[in-house]
């Protein structure tokens, strides 16, 4: 090689301090950037620990219930024994009622100070008797739930220094609710209902029963389809079919399929399932059905990379001894990736127990008062369950609102908790 | 071997005892528990070529890399002991890192060049450094950086297109330039032609014999040959240690430890 | 009724395996040769050829009972009830005859009816024994022909492998059909609703007043269907996002891979992942009850007029929903660049912060845009923040700070409620729901194009 020229004519560079002061400035854009990284996690993290603070925070309150001990005088001449279901409870209730305040005389005064217990009292009622006749003639003690203006208050969510003609409580209110206090006829237990009652109109008495057997039975049918298909598919494209063009087709698919908004989902399920082949409105089979579409690319794409994960070598052991295609995959190459099948199953249902779009359109937001007992029952699911109840002006919503958002999160914690356990106990690396 | 390259190693030597440019002084290097390198002594002239022999994972890629502080972005590395660049310590405090890279350039064993044009590749470094005032005054070092790696006449057309284009010896010498482009005055060399075919590693190697004149050049190597031709001493290592270091036709022709007389006559490696 | 068969072909399945398993274990080969296939796969078989069929034939008939039944009850009406009615009307009246026959009576039904849904409970009644029946004899039918074949030499494991591959390409097969499915139903759908509504007026009017009069005759509240309002809401929301996730998820995705230590980063990561991982329902709530009172009483503050339910409150919340998609996917793209570019730029003496803006991110940059892209089309196809916290008008605003709808908004406040299939308010939505599903697979496509094709590069 020759060199192209001697030396090149020298270019006259900068000096070597200006160049140092070049330097400090690079240095300074190095910090920048280092700040601008450590700014934008903080911020994202911050905006998490935000969400999370304002959920506690706000649904906190409602884990617990305001109770009201009552005297209920069931008289004989209001409920027959022999037919509790007809009898008169309001008036039982007004005479509990007026036990409680014994100096309010008039009609008025005795319906606001009714309004203290929930609505639903004299329902309260009538199924303790019904359950047990013999309490007819005899005074009932019962903890009823104090309607939700006054659970409120005993919470200390309402402020008292508010003008009376801006709250929901006059002083009046206030002061008979406070008497009760002092009386010791008040208390705030664990909010049972929350976890054991369905759907209500009424705060004090909604519970999340119904929501969660909804989201039970839909993700049971999501499961019970999506996974042997999606196995069974993952499986066929990964240990059997050709690479050609066909295999590619479905690839491309189940990719495209995984990035499709969910709410698509939601419009074909109630194009095709409802509107063609007749399955009912609001069924956790139809919202199963829809969720197992959603779930499927993921047990599909999870199934695979697990497939892969299987050494060749332990394939090529199993054809070694004469073993079929399908008694190798189904005998040796299945149960090693089973582990990691699993975790991503578990993932794939966490995130359609979370789903919620689609479920609307298929109709699990509606109004219920009953769990649902079947799978082509009318249910709602955890995450309608909170929208409907974001939803309500109620006071006392948002706080269950809150609440049942913490209940949803802890079940998306624990099933990616057993995930992770699974992963860590089962999964081997090759 | 090569005769001619014998004795011009000895002809250089013997004329020019030169000063000492690198000086490293009980060197050792740590990845995490793991000692990579164990007290290394040694002393790098001016304007020679330093070959770094030996069999692989014996350490000498590591301390190459301790001259211009590129262990430091491996997190789990550690040095310790000191290496001074015309008698200051560049582990020192008060030495700036992206300074002591600009002084002491580096070309890698698989050539790197950016995914940008040719020009812009060689730009890179007077650029982040600041080193021209004017556009043309960097065209100017880009010029003769590519003229000094050899590469101008086979590119100065194309300069606009991307540097990855260009063959495997064409990319190595993109990165000799782009490296020489900082005025650096240490070029550390990463087996900078176990990547390439036999043609273009001589084009290096005679690339590497004429930048000798302007830059002191520390090169690693697998190839005895290639270190015998190219070099004027060299240091053999082994097991992480500095097994012995000398004029390049001493080693090979008188090497004083068994180690390495049974590594340069094959027996191990 | 649907259980007790599917038990009772699951219980003939068993039987017919142990039949066939019994069998096999008789066998004795003739000399010289040896069974061809093991004793399970007989007895798999048989089960097989039991309980398939009979599966099959069970679940057409589900899918076909209602509407033969329905047809023929129609048919039967005598002519005072079906003379000069619609086919909307018809269907009430049958809705009444279906509520009558299972003894759900509201009014008084009118003795035609009642006698048509005992009519219908008497054809329920034969459909069901027919069913039983036909069900019974396919069962046998294929446990006779099955079990004619057993011999030793048969080979039952091919056979049953072949019905385990033909499972498995049908599985296959439900993926495609998803997409079938979605095609067909929002093309049909669309293209009934481009019947009543010109495609120019949907595309290019730019008033959005789909709620329709509810009574037939109210021609002139016909509503009006020109989406143009929603697409420029939905580009603002997602715009907001983006403007939001982009930043946030590329500096978080340059500082995890130049920066952090690894214990940074292993807290970090997962961390990220949880806001990927709420659901959506949670950050509407999130954005309604913290966020949007919060830009409220800012815009107050400074004097801006600022509506409850902005398009900023639900953009900056979906920006945060977004951020992993953009970080993890930009995070990969960076470390994808191969080391020796940025060790080649740092022995350059470049600093971090350099080899990070002039050579890292330009490789990664392929990779960084089909992530924002995947964002991006996520952010257009998210429903819930936006049902929650965006408006229900269509205004045709750039202004964050005013009350905009979105695509999905209107898909879903069109839906939710009575859904007939039959006016342009319902079909409006399919429509939307097209234009949806096209624009977002497009994105994904490129998307996914790109980030393949920058794998590639680096191998």
């Amino acid at each position: 090689m020759t060199p192209d020229v001697a030396e090149p004519a020298e270019v006259a560079l900068r000096a070597p301090a200006e160049i140092a002061a070049l330097r400090r400035r690079r240095y300074a854009a190095e910090r920048r950037l280092r700040l601008a990284g450590i700014a934008a996690i903080s911020l994202a993290l911050g905006l998490l620990g935000l969400l999370v603070v304002t959920l506690v925070v706000g649904g906190w309150p409602a884990f617990t219930q305001t109770k009201v001990r009552v005297d209920f005088p069931v008289e004989r001449a209001l409920v027959d024994p022999a037919d509790p279901a007809a009898g008169n409870f309001r008036k039982v209730v007004q005479l509990g009622v007026a036990g409680l305040f014994p100096e309010a005389t008039t009609p008025q005064e005795l319906r606001a100070a009714g309004k203290i217990l929930t609505p639903g009292t004299q329902f309260l009622l009538r199924n303790a008797v019904i359950a047990d006749p013999s309490l007819v003639g005899r005074t009932l003690t019962l903890k009823v739930p104090a309607a939700d203006p006054y659970d409120q208050l005993a919470k200390g969510l309402v402020d008292r220094a508010t003008p009376e003609d801006r709250r929901r409580l006059s002083d009046a209110d206030i002061a008979r609710f406070d008497r009760l206090v002092a009386e010791g006829r008040v208390s705030r237990p664990f909010n049972t209902a929350l976890f054991v009652n369905p759907d209500s109109r009424f705060p004090e008495t909604a519970g999340l029963a119904g929501a969660m057997v909804g989201s039970a039975l839909a993700l049971l049918v999501c499961f019970a389809l999506s996974f042997p298909v999606g196995i069974a598919t993952a499986i066929y494209l990964e240990e059997f079919a050709r690479k050609n063009r066909t295999s590619d087709v479905i690839e491309v698919n189940i990719n495209n399929l995984a990035a499709v908004p969910s709410i698509v989902f939601g419009l074909l399920g109630l194009a095709v399932f409802i509107q063609t082949f007749g399955l009912p409105r609001s069924a956790p089979l139809v919202g199963g059905m829809v969720l197992a579409l959603m779930t499927l690319p993921t047990i599909i794409i999870v199934t695979r990379n697990a497939l892969r994960a299987v050494p060749p070598s332990i394939r090529e052991a199993g054809f070694g001894v004469g073993a079929s295609r399908h008694q190798v995959v189904l005998h040796h190459v299945l149960p090693l990736a089973l582990p990691g099948i699993l975790t991503g199953t578990i993932i794939g249902l966490a995130q359609a127990l979370g789903e919620t779009a689609p479920l609307l359109l298929v109709g699990m937001n509606a109004f219920l008062t009953s769990t649902p007992g079947g799978l082509t029952e009318a249910a709602t699911a955890l995450p309608t369950q909170i929208f409907l109840w974001a939803d309500s002006p109620e006071r006392g919503f948002v706080s269950r609102t809150s609440a049942a958002i913490l209940v949803l999160l802890g079940f998306l914690i624990v099933m990616n908790g057993v995930a992770v356990l699974l992963r860590r106990r089962l999964e081997r690396t090759w | 071997m090569d005769t001619m390259a014998d004795t011009r190693s000895i002809f250089a030597v013997n004329l020019a005892p030169a000063p000492v440019k690198v000086a490293a002084r009980d060197v050792s290097v740590f990845y995490g528990e793991k000692q990579a390198l164990h007290g290394v002594d040694l002393d790098i002239p001016a304007n020679q070529v330093t070959a770094l022999i030996g069999p692989s994972g014996c350490g000498k890629s590591t301390f190459l890399r301790c001259i211009n502080r590129m262990n430091d972005t491996i997190p789990a590395a550690r040095v310790s002991g000191a290496i001074t660049l015309d008698d200051v310590d560049i582990y020192g405090p008060e030495i700036d890192v992206v300074e002591l890279r600009a002084r002491v350039g580096m070309v890698f064993q698989k050539p790197n060049p950016f995914p940008k044009s040719i020009f812009e590749n060689v730009a890179y470094g007077p650029r982040i450094h600041g080193m021209a005032r004017t556009r043309g005054d960097l065209e100017s070092i880009v010029a003769s950086s590519l003229r000094r790696a050899g590469l101008w006449n086979e590119v100065k057309d194309r300069l606009r297109e991307p540097g990855t284009g260009l063959s495997g010896g064409q990319q190595q010498r993109l990165c000799i330039a782009r490296a020489i482009a900082t005025r650096p005055e240490v070029l550390l060399m990463d087996e900078p032609a176990s990547a390439l075919d036999p043609i273009a590693t001589s084009v290096i190697e005679e690339l590497i014999d004429e930048l000798r004149t302007n830059y002191t050049i520390v090169i690693v190597t697998h190839s005895m040959q290639q270190a015998a031709r190219v070099s004027q001493r060299t240091a053999f290592f082994h097991l992480g240690r500095l097994v012995e270091e000398g004029a390049t036709a001493d080693i090979f022709s008188n090497p004083r430890e068994k180690q390495t007389e049974d590594y340069i006559t094959g027996k191990i490696g | 009724m649907a259980a007790l068969l599917l038990a009772a072909i699951g219980l003939a399945a068993g039987l017919a395996y142990v039949a066939g398993w019994t069998a096999a274990r008789r066998f004795a080969p003739p000399p010289g040769t040896t069974q061809h296939s093991l004793p399970s796969y007989h007895g798999a078989f048989v089960a097989i050829w039991v309980g398939v069929p009979a599966l099959a034939l069970a679940l057409v008939w589900a899918a076909l009972q209602g509407h033969v039944i329905d047809a023929a009850l129609l048919r039967s009406l005598p002519a005072s009830l079906t003379e000069g009615r619609t086919e909307a009307a018809l269907g009430l009246t049958l809705a009444e005859i279906h509520n009558v026959a299972e003894g759900r009576i509201f009014v008084p039904p009118a003795p035609e009816v009642v006698e048509a849904a005992e009519r219908l409970n008497r054809w329920r009644g034969i459909a069901r024994a027919a069913l039983a029946a036909l069900t019974l004899a396919t069962m046998l039918g294929g446990f006779a022909l099955a079990r004619a074949r057993l011999a030793p030499r048969f080979r039952a494991r091919h056979a049953v492998e072949r019905a385990l591959t033909g499972f498995m390409i049908a599985c296959a097969l439900v993926a495609i059909l998803t997409t079938a499915g979605i095609v067909v139903s929002l093309l049909s759908e669309a293209m009934a609703f481009f019947r009543l509504v010109p495609p120019t007026e949907f595309f290019f009017g730019l008033r959005w007043e789909p709620q329709i009069a509810m009574r037939a005759d109210q021609i002139a509240g016909a509503g009006a269907f020109g989406a143009v309002p929603v697409f420029v809401g939905t580009l603002l929301i997602a715009a907001i996002a983006m403007a939001v996730a982009v930043p946030i998820g590329i500096y978080t995705a340059i500082y995890l891979v130049e920066y952090a230590s690894d214990r940074v980063r292993a807290w970090v990561k997962p961390l990220l992942e949880i806001l990927a991982g709420v659901p959506t329902v949670v950050y509407g709530f999130f954005a309604v009850l913290t966020v949007a009172p919060a830009i409220r009483s800012a815009g107050t503050l400074l004097g801006l007029a600022t509506s409850p339910n902005s398009a900023l409150a639900a953009g900056l919340v979906m920006g945060i929903m977004i951020i992993p998609f953009v970080s993890s996917l930009s995070d990969d793209a960076l470390r994808a660049v191969p080391r020796a570019l940025r060790d080649g730029s740092l022995a350059m003496g470049a600093t971090r912060a350099e080899t990070v803006t002039r050579v890292l991110l330009p490789a990664a940059l392929p990779g960084i845009m089909g992530g924002v892209l995947l964002a991006l089309s996520r952010a257009i196809g998210e429903t819930m923040i936006v049902v929650m916290a965006a408006g229900l008008i269509a205004s045709m605003s750039i202004n964050p700070l005013d009350s905009v709808t979105t695509v999905t908004v209107q898909i879903v406040t069109l839906l939710v409620g009575d859904t007939a299939f039959d006016n342009p308010k319902t079909l409006a939505a399919f429509a939307l729901g097209l234009v949806l599903f096209a624009v977002t697979l497009v994105l994904n496509i490129v998307a996914l194009a790109i980030v393949r094709r920058f794998r590639e590069q680096y191998e």
